[in-house]
């Protein structure tokens, strides 16, 4: 397949494989930050193929995992509300929340539909004018584009029964708080489809202010392994900044219409991230002009006291300080069919892809 | 065409009365028939030349009912009459029954029955029984179909549904590429805005596997893999002995179509559904001449060898990828998402 073979090629991928393990005599710690590369890693046995010196680390950049305990406990007590419909990406429904889950809530009767794009919620709405639907946004710099412009359409379309309970968040603050608290790095393997919206400027601070080395990488095998290369040539020179690897999709400014669309719609608001709390202005909230879109304007619910899970450590493990085989819970209480964090119901959640992948 | 004035199944066709006679008559008599289905007797009366029976039953909910490459009725047939021949049985008879929602077009429900009569001719089955029932609308989502399916087995293969012949060594066939059923049903759904070419592969595969079992001596198991896809059919296999499977990622049939769907939607087509695949285990000294049958025949064009039974890792489904790793293949837990970003 055009496109996907080339960057799976096992000759250049053993290549490059040679060329790290000839160049690298530092021991360094090197975090890929998004959830489709660490499944990329395992699926293709790359961690297999780096010398000792190379720790790879995972880190929070799978929008299911880490969504809040209260964001999901939010969505299940708005799913209860009489003639609602919740439009829901697939991979939220499986989240536990403190009491219930939205797969839960769909077998006792809640109308919760699983959708491929924001796009199908609207449509839902103005098949159904007579119910409410609401779509809770998650995901970051990917997704809150797509997410803006539908509730810029549904404005114009006076589509009044269609809200968006955001949870929205964008990378670089996440990044830079993981830092401040301590987390040992020397550097980050960035999320290309990011960049393919932001650009890579986002990431200059990485490098001047705090002296990491950044890679915006693309997904295939053949990319991660170049990233992780020009890493390792920008730690050895000890001369840390932003390069882009994945060139034949992001380019330094990124896309201008998507930025307008996201900055138009949303402000950027503290927010809570699952395991790692409040980090401030790293989510996404709808601005005065379409707060008649955020649902809490319209229904009162009561949401119950969060409650962590017991002996979970998906905070760490989001953090990168741990490996889900650090967890006692891991493949024993803790799997696919019955998970105790997010980590783990999220097909790009580190546990999850752990557990798939496992030997 | 039914010589009724409506348009749609309403309650009383199911209520045992003259529009349910004639909803029998028009539709599934006229078009499934035979002699015995012409009994109209509440059982049908079979004559088998074998004391030793294979008996099966499915039932169909797929949603949409229409998708490329098939619809519920084409696959009503295949599914049992697949169910049946893996097990190295001949089907020979089968019942349906449908369960149809009040408001469901006529036109359509007969465009299913014509589909089913074209599928069970292809596959030399007779349909000899049947029932309809019609629930009020909003009961069931516009028509569910039950088959049951009834063949004859010979002794000497009996023992090909269990697994219970399979040695070290022996190699892992499928009759083409994995995964098109799945993807064709999930692009035909309405609130699915991509267009693909990718059709089902909705098969009956009976004939092929006769021919197989007619002519080789050494086939140690076969299955279907439809829910689940070969990735579970190759874990339910694992289970049933001392020996883990090895599987070649570089020879799986996989079409271009099927692996783009799920590239961009982060699928394994290893675990999309099929309906016109078997999955065979044969004896190595036997692997050409099953797959020199297979690939003669038109079901199974594109069959390759995929993996063997090996004494490593046991209870362990293992997979060698394109770049030279090995990752174990589990069962599926839970369906298949789409991912997000």
């Amino acid at each position: 397949m055009k496109y996907v073979d080339e960057y799976r090629d096992r000759e250049l991928i053993e290549t490059v494989s040679q060329e790290i393990k000839k160049i690298s005599k530092k021991n360094i710690s090197v975090m890929e930050v998004c959830g489709g590369h660490t499944m990329a890693i395992h699926r293709f046995a790359l961690n297999t193929m780096l010398p000792d010196t190379i720790r790879l680390l995972s880190g929070p950049g799978c929008p299911v995992c880490v969504s809040s305990q209260s964001f999901i406990d939010t969505a299940v007590e708005y799913s209860k509300i009489s003639g609602m419909i919740i439009a829901t990406y697939g991979d939220l429904i499986r989240v536990p929340g403190s009491h219930s889950s939205l797969e839960k809530e769909k077998s006792n009767g809640s109308d919760i539909r699983i959708i491929y794009s924001v796009l199908e919620g609207l449509e839902i709405a103005r098949a159904n004018p007579e119910r409410t639907v609401i779509f809770p946004g998650i995901g970051f710099e990917t997704t809150s584009p797509a997410t803006a412009a539908t509730v810029i359409k549904a404005k114009r379309e006076n589509i009044s029964n269609f809200f968006v309970l955001s949870a929205h968040k964008i990378m670089p603050p996440v990044m830079k708080a993981l830092v401040e608290d301590g987390v040992r790095l020397n550097g980050f393997i960035a999320p290309g489809h990011v960049s393919a919206i932001t650009g890579s400027v986002i990431y200059n601070d990485l490098a001047s202010r705090y002296g990491l080395s950044v890679v915006i990488s693309g997904f295939e095998p053949l990319d991660i392994m170049q990233s992780i290369l020009m890493l390792v040539r920008q730690i050895e020179a000890a001369h840390p900044q932003v390069e882009i690897q994945y060139k034949r999709v992001v380019n330094k400014e990124g896309n201008k219409i998507a930025q307008e669309l996201v900055n138009h719609v949303f402000r950027t608001c503290n927010d809570d991230w699952r395991g790692l709390g409040m980090i401030t202005s790293s989510g996404l909230s709808l601005c005065d002009e379409f707060a008649e879109f955020n649902p809490k304007r319209h229904f009162r619910i009561n949401v119950p006291e969060t409650i962590e899970p017991k002996g979970c450590i998906c905070g760490n493990i989001l953090r990168g300080m741990k490996t889900p085989p650090d967890c006692k819970n891991f493949a024993k209480e803790c799997t696919p069919m019955n998970p105790m964090g997010a980590c783990m119901v999220s097909s790009e959640g580190t546990c999850a892809t752990y557990y798939k992948y496992r030997n | 065409m039914m010589n009724v004035n409506h348009e749609r199944i309403i309650l009383s066709h199911g209520n045992g009365g003259l529009m349910m006679h004639e909803l029998i008559e028009n539709i599934f008599i006229r078009h499934f028939d035979n002699k015995i289905l012409r009994e109209q007797t509440d059982a049908a009366i079979l004559k088998m030349d074998s004391s030793t029976v294979a008996f099966t039953t499915d039932s169909f909910v797929v949603d949409p009912v229409f998708f490329p490459g098939g619809d519920i009725g084409k696959l009503a047939i295949c599914g049992t009459v697949n169910d049946l021949s893996v097990s190295g049985a001949i089907p020979l008879y089968l019942s349906v029954s449908f369960i149809l929602e009040e408001g469901f077009p006529l036109k359509d429900l007969e465009k299913i029955v014509l589909s089913m009569k074209r599928e069970a001719q292809k596959a030399k089955v007779r349909i000899v029984t049947g029932d309809t029932k019609v629930v009020d609308r909003g009961k069931c989502d516009k028509l569910f179909i039950n088959t049951a399916g009834i063949g004859t087995i010979r002794k000497e293969n009996r023992p090909i549904g269990s697994g219970k012949r399979i040695r070290t060594g022996d190699k892992i066939l499928i009759n083409g590429n994995i995964g098109d059923h799945g993807i064709a049903v999930m692009s035909a759904r309405e609130s699915f805005n991509f267009s693909t070419t990718v059709v089902s592969d909705c098969a009956s595969l009976n004939l092929l596997i006769q021919k197989i079992l007619n002519n080789c001596s050494q086939v140690r198991f076969m299955r279907d893999p439809t829910r689940g896809g070969v990735a579970t059919v190759l874990n339910e296999l694992v289970r049933k002995g001392n020996f883990g499977i090895e599987i070649d990622e570089e020879s799986l049939p996989v079409s271009e179509g099927v692996r783009g769907m799920c590239e961009i939607l982060g699928f394994d087509p290893l675990y999309m559904a099929n309906e016109g695949k078997v999955m065979i285990v044969a004896g190595a000294r036997e692997c050409d001449k099953v797959l020199s049958i297979m690939k003669g025949m038109k079901e199974g064009r594109q069959s390759a060898v995929i993996g063997e039974i090996v004494s490593d890792h046991p209870g362990k489904v293992v997979l060698k990828t394109i770049t030279g790793g090995k990752r174990i293949i589990d069962s599926l837990t839970g369906e298949q998402l789409p991912r997000i970003c």
